[in-house]
């Protein structure tokens, strides 16, 4: 666990190959096919779901492409029929709503507690620390049969509440673990000279730490929110199945059940649950890719 | 409040009761927010009372009857819950360190770390430590017949032995497809032009869910009786070439290859951007050096780079393997564990919701939580060697 790792920054030029291998042509035709080969299961996702529903069951998503101004091809009803009438909408706004704050809340939590691991001395530090440490792998499901029935006693299965509850403390490994490898490698002079100027922690801390630290905040936050918005066992555990608690993928899956043969919703409804995400991915892939290296790449 | 020198400074009233005050505020707003939030109806009676005080009576009905704006209700719940969750955490470090602030210098350093740490521990207590040790315990006492061990004997049967084989054949495909895989293209990649591009696409499905790429899957898998037209991309290319469909999803033991690979769909983009940062970081003279010497570069790749960067590898292939340990969601999806292809964490969700065993559900968690101990041990080594803090 050493910096938050940033090898990005040492680009070595391409150049530094042998610049003959570089234009080669076998090399840019695999790498080609590659990436062809990785899109073509999304992409048959997204023509099928603006396909009219009598072509998807009698020709492949591929003829349409080949033939694509043939008539009666295209139609958006589909994603109309999934979001009027199999609750899609609903299941937005529930994932809206349980992702949100179920992000914000555990970064807030973490960088308070980041901060103290990284800059303030107190006794069992080092052993809390471990703890923490020690809890990042532990798999979720050791976690549900006890907390279900705590929630039971307070009345929080199924509420919001408990569904926020339960994804800031599984977040919270990470986050303080991201954010204290971050937080711990800013300069120490920056702290030596606060305190001679009579700053509190907490002074220090939202001066100095929280504004120098927003790359790592941004990089946890799109972790978290793609891991809360693509969570379906926390939700069923937690949120249940009924049909006004769904979120996007407990819906979809929803769908699945109900209407497994009828490719144009199911087609149009997994985008519907993927239009967030990825949209956040491709804008902030960056960020994304900062927040992987510096959670995985430990010595 | 004459101010001469700093020592006899006099704190005004507002400034000395501020900071108890947000605490109080702070820990009010908490209270009162958990109240209203602690409802499986909270979204419709929280906006019914909104309309009460606004007057609409019709609509605070229909919400109360669960009807009327359901939608607009949960996203006034959901910003009551951020303001309750960031604002009444806010107010309560603020408060909380300020009151600390106004004891002596030697009290503030013993006490205010801990208020930075305790929420973050309190929540890790509840949710993670004290279940961890309840599941184990119910492992050993719940539905057992006297004999603690009773729930781990059983596992030993044919039917849980499967479910332990297909998780190692996951663990093994699994991991090994995603890492092979994102070495390779990650070897790739870097030699061409457009990089930052070519990894976008291999990248993108790491923000997909499990279920979506479920229904991606499905429809590449999708089985049509021979002579029908297949619809599904593989069965076509499959049928295209004079043979007979094949069903992915229910042959034995073909299926569960063909869920790994979704998996590996997904996490190859993961082993990628890592490794492929892990490869920027060789240093050119090496590379150089190995280049003079006549090393061919495919040479260069597997005896120079590849044992340069063996620490990434491993780092990566572990974060996989914990992943793919705790996979559920695809087999939930597509199979719903059928047709051989079950995997301990879907049978532990079966035992628990449709066989009410609870006991044997929190032996398989265990089992999971046994396998995953290794790495908890070597993650927390690593750190005590380097030290905290330093």
């Amino acid at each position: 666990m050493t910096s938050p790792a940033r090898p990005v920054a040492r680009v070595r030029s391409v150049a530094a190959w042998r610049p003959a291998f570089i234009r080669s042509a076998p090399l840019r035709i695999a790498v080609v096919g590659i990436c062809l080969l990785w899109s073509i299961p999304t992409l048959g996702l997204l023509v099928t779901s603006v396909r009219n529903p009598a072509e998807i069951n009698t020709t492949g998503w591929w003829e349409a492409l080949l033939n694509p101004f043939r008539e009666n091809q295209w139609t958006l009803s589909n994603y109309q029929s999934v979001i009027a009438s199999e609750g899609m909408l609903s299941a937005f706004i529930n994932s809206l709503v349980v992702t949100i704050p179920s992000t914000v809340i555990p970064i807030t939590i973490a960088a308070f507690a980041a901060y103290a691991f990284a800059w303030i001395n107190f006794p069992f530090r080092g052993l809390l620390f471990a703890i923490v440490v020690g809890l990042l792998v532990i798999p979720l499901q050791m976690a549900f049969i006890p907390v279900l029935r705590l929630f039971g006693q307070f009345g929080l299965n199924g509420t919001f509440l408990g569904i926020w509850l339960a994804h800031t403390a599984f977040g919270l490994p990470l986050a303080i673990f991201l954010l204290y490898n971050f937080i711990s490698q800013l300069p120490r002079d920056l702290f030596e000279s606060a305190a001679i100027d009579g700053a509190s922690h907490f002074q220090v801390f939202i001066r100095l730490v929280l504004p120098l630290s927003i790359p790592a905040l941004g990089a946890f936050a799109i972790f978290q929110f793609l891991w809360v918005w693509n969570d379906l066992l926390v939700a069923l555990v937690f949120l249940g199945t009924g049909a006004d608690q769904r979120v996007m993928p407990s819906a979809l899956n929803v769908l699945i059940g109900n209407r497994g043969g009828q490719w144009h919703l199911l087609t149009a409804g997994a985008f519907v649950t993927m239009l967030l995400p990825l949209a956040v991915f491709l804008i902030l892939q960056r960020a994304f890719v900062r927040g992987i290296l510096a959670g995985s790449v430990k010595s | 409040m004459a101010t001469t020198s700093r020592d006899t400074v006099e704190i005004s009233p507002l400034r000395r009761f501020a900071p108890p005050l947000a605490a109080v505020l702070g820990l009010v707003i908490v209270a009162i927010g958990v109240g209203i939030l602690a409802d499986r109806n909270a979204a419709s009676n929280l906006m019914a009372s909104i309309y009460d005080a606004l007057g609409n009576t019709q609509g605070a009905v229909a919400l109360r009857n669960g009807a009327g704006d359901q939608l607009a209700a949960k996203l006034v719940l959901g910003v009551l819950a951020l303001f309750v969750g960031v604002g009444g955490i806010w107010m309560l470090f603020v408060g909380v360190s300020a009151i600390v602030g106004l004891l002596s210098p030697r009290w503030q350093g013993r006490i205010l770390p801990w208020v930075f740490i305790v929420p973050a521990m309190a929540l890790l207590t509840v949710f993670l430590i004290y279940p961890t040790v309840g599941t184990i315990v119910t492992s050993l006492t719940v539905q057992t017949n006297g004999d603690p061990l009773a729930h781990y004997k059983a596992l030993f049967s044919p039917q849980y032995l499967g479910l332990i084989q297909n998780n190692l054949t996951w663990l093994i495909v699994g991991t090994g497809g995603s890492v092979l895989i994102g070495l390779l293209i990650a070897g790739l990649v870097d030699r061409v032009k457009r990089e930052a591009l070519a990894k976008t696409f291999i990248f993108l499905p790491l923000a997909i869910s499990f279920v979506g790429a479920s229904v991606i899957w499905r429809f590449m898998y999708e089985w049509q009786p021979g002579g029908q037209p297949q619809i599904g991309l593989l069965n076509a290319v499959v049928t295209s070439v004079g043979a007979g469909p094949i069903r992915w999803v229910q042959d034995q033991p073909l299926n569960t290859y063909a869920l790994i690979l979704i998996f590996i769909w997904l996490q190859t983009g993961f082993a990628m951007v890592v490794l492929s940062a892990a490869i920027k970081g060789v240093s050119i003279e090496v590379i150089e050096a190995a280049r003079l010497d006549g090393a061919s570069e495919r040479q260069i790749f597997t005896r120079v780079i590849v044992p340069i960067i063996k620490g990434s590898i491993i780092t990566v292939a572990t974060t996989i393997a914990i992943v793919v340990l705790k996979i559920f969601d695809i087999i939930y999806v597509m199979t719903g564990g059928r047709d051989g292809t079950n995997v301990i964490a879907n049978r532990m969700f079966q035992e628990f919701y449709e066989f009410f065993n609870d006991g044997r559900a929190a032996a398989l968690g265990t089992v999971l939580f046994i396998a995953v101990l290794p790495v908890m041990f070597v993650n927390v080594r690593n750190l005590r060697k380097q030290g905290i803090g330093s």
